[in-house]
């Protein structure tokens, strides 16, 4: 019996451990996305050529997204196929729509 | 086993917002709704850039946007971004005291980011005469921002709503799931702003 309760709270502890390591990782995912943000607006100030800054502009927005929705929304953690499936079918409906309206405005 | 048992375990199971079949079906619910969400804001965003070259007069976005404010609005929304994550850590710890402290800094923040919010249109207003009906360029920015800042205070709503509404009750397995979900929400809505200030603002002032 004891020796089942020493295992209950090792086994606690690494999970505490894990979250705890986890939470980690998160802040350095912050840390990453204030450094994107920061290059993002520096690049607009410094007047460069609009060709070159703005595909930048949206690679970054789009890694940043990126950590936002796997690590802060956890959609790196195991289960998550059904709410990826759903994600990126609503992703893929909005670039198209997207495209539809500057296709139908533009032209 | 009671029900009193098994919402509140001794020890939290690894994911008490899925330890339910309720709080599964949330989980999934509120994924597929994001997905739906996102093809709204894509409606927003499609009209905001076939519409933007629309202006009339001086009132362009490279004249108007001022970045200063814009970058001090999404540092605040990143930051209450991360103290979201740090009340969901608490939670999985089981920890209900620090998840509400973190949920109220998360709440601080937002209503900071609302507040600036409303201090730009408010300046573009008055000192530019730039409104909803000014030109197509202005009702674009307006409905597309103004929707963001709508999703903001119905965040906000929400989150201060299930921190009141769950204060002497304590962390269980019936309310962890929507804890959980709502600050999924606060995170997509830190998802968009961060299409909007790249699309809108950074992009307008680059030309």
């Amino acid at each position: 019996m004891s020796e089942n309760t020493n295992s209950t709270t090792t086994d606690l502890d690494y999970k505490k451990a894990k979250k705890k390591e986890e939470m980690k990782q998160q802040v350095v995912t912050f840390a990453l996305m204030i450094v994107f943000t920061i290059i993002a607006f520096t690049m607009v100030t410094a007047g460069l050529d609009k060709l070159f800054v703005i595909p930048i502009l949206i690679i970054l927005a789009v890694v940043q997204v990126g950590f936002q929705l796997y690590y802060f929304m956890h959609m790196s953690h195991k289960g998550h196929e059904m709410p990826s499936i759903m994600f990126y079918g609503g992703t893929a409906v909005a670039f198209l729509t997207v495209l539809t309206m500057l296709v139908l405005v533009w032209w | 086993m009671s029900q009193e048992h098994t919402l509140n375990p001794e020890v939290f199971p690894d994911e008490p917002e899925k330890a339910t079949l309720e709080g599964k079906n949330k989980f999934l619910g509120f994924w597929f709704f994001l997905g739906g969400e996102t093809v709204l804001f894509a409606c927003l965003f499609g009209t905001y850039l076939a519409l933007q070259g629309s202006t009339v007069g001086e009132n362009t976005a490279e004249n108007l946007f001022g970045l200063e404010l814009v970058f001090i609005m999404t540092m605040l929304l990143l930051t209450s971004s991360l103290t979201s994550v740090y009340a969901m850590y608490h939670m999985k710890n089981n920890d209900f005291a620090k998840m509400q402290v973190w949920l109220g800094i998360t709440v601080v923040l937002g209503l900071a980011f609302l507040g600036l919010e409303i201090y730009e249109f408010y300046h573009y207003i008055t000192h530019y005469d730039f409104t909803f009906r000014s030109s197509a360029f202005g009702s674009a920015f307006y409905t597309l921002v103004g929707f963001h800042g709508g999703h903001v205070l119905f965040g906000l709503l929400w989150i201060i709503t299930l921190m009141a509404r769950n204060a002497k009750r304590g962390l269980n397995l019936y309310n962890a799931p929507k804890f959980y979900i709502a600050s999924l929400y606060w995170h997509f809505i830190d998802v968009v702003w961060v299409f909007i200030f790249t699309v809108v603002y950074l992009m307008g002032k680059v030309g």
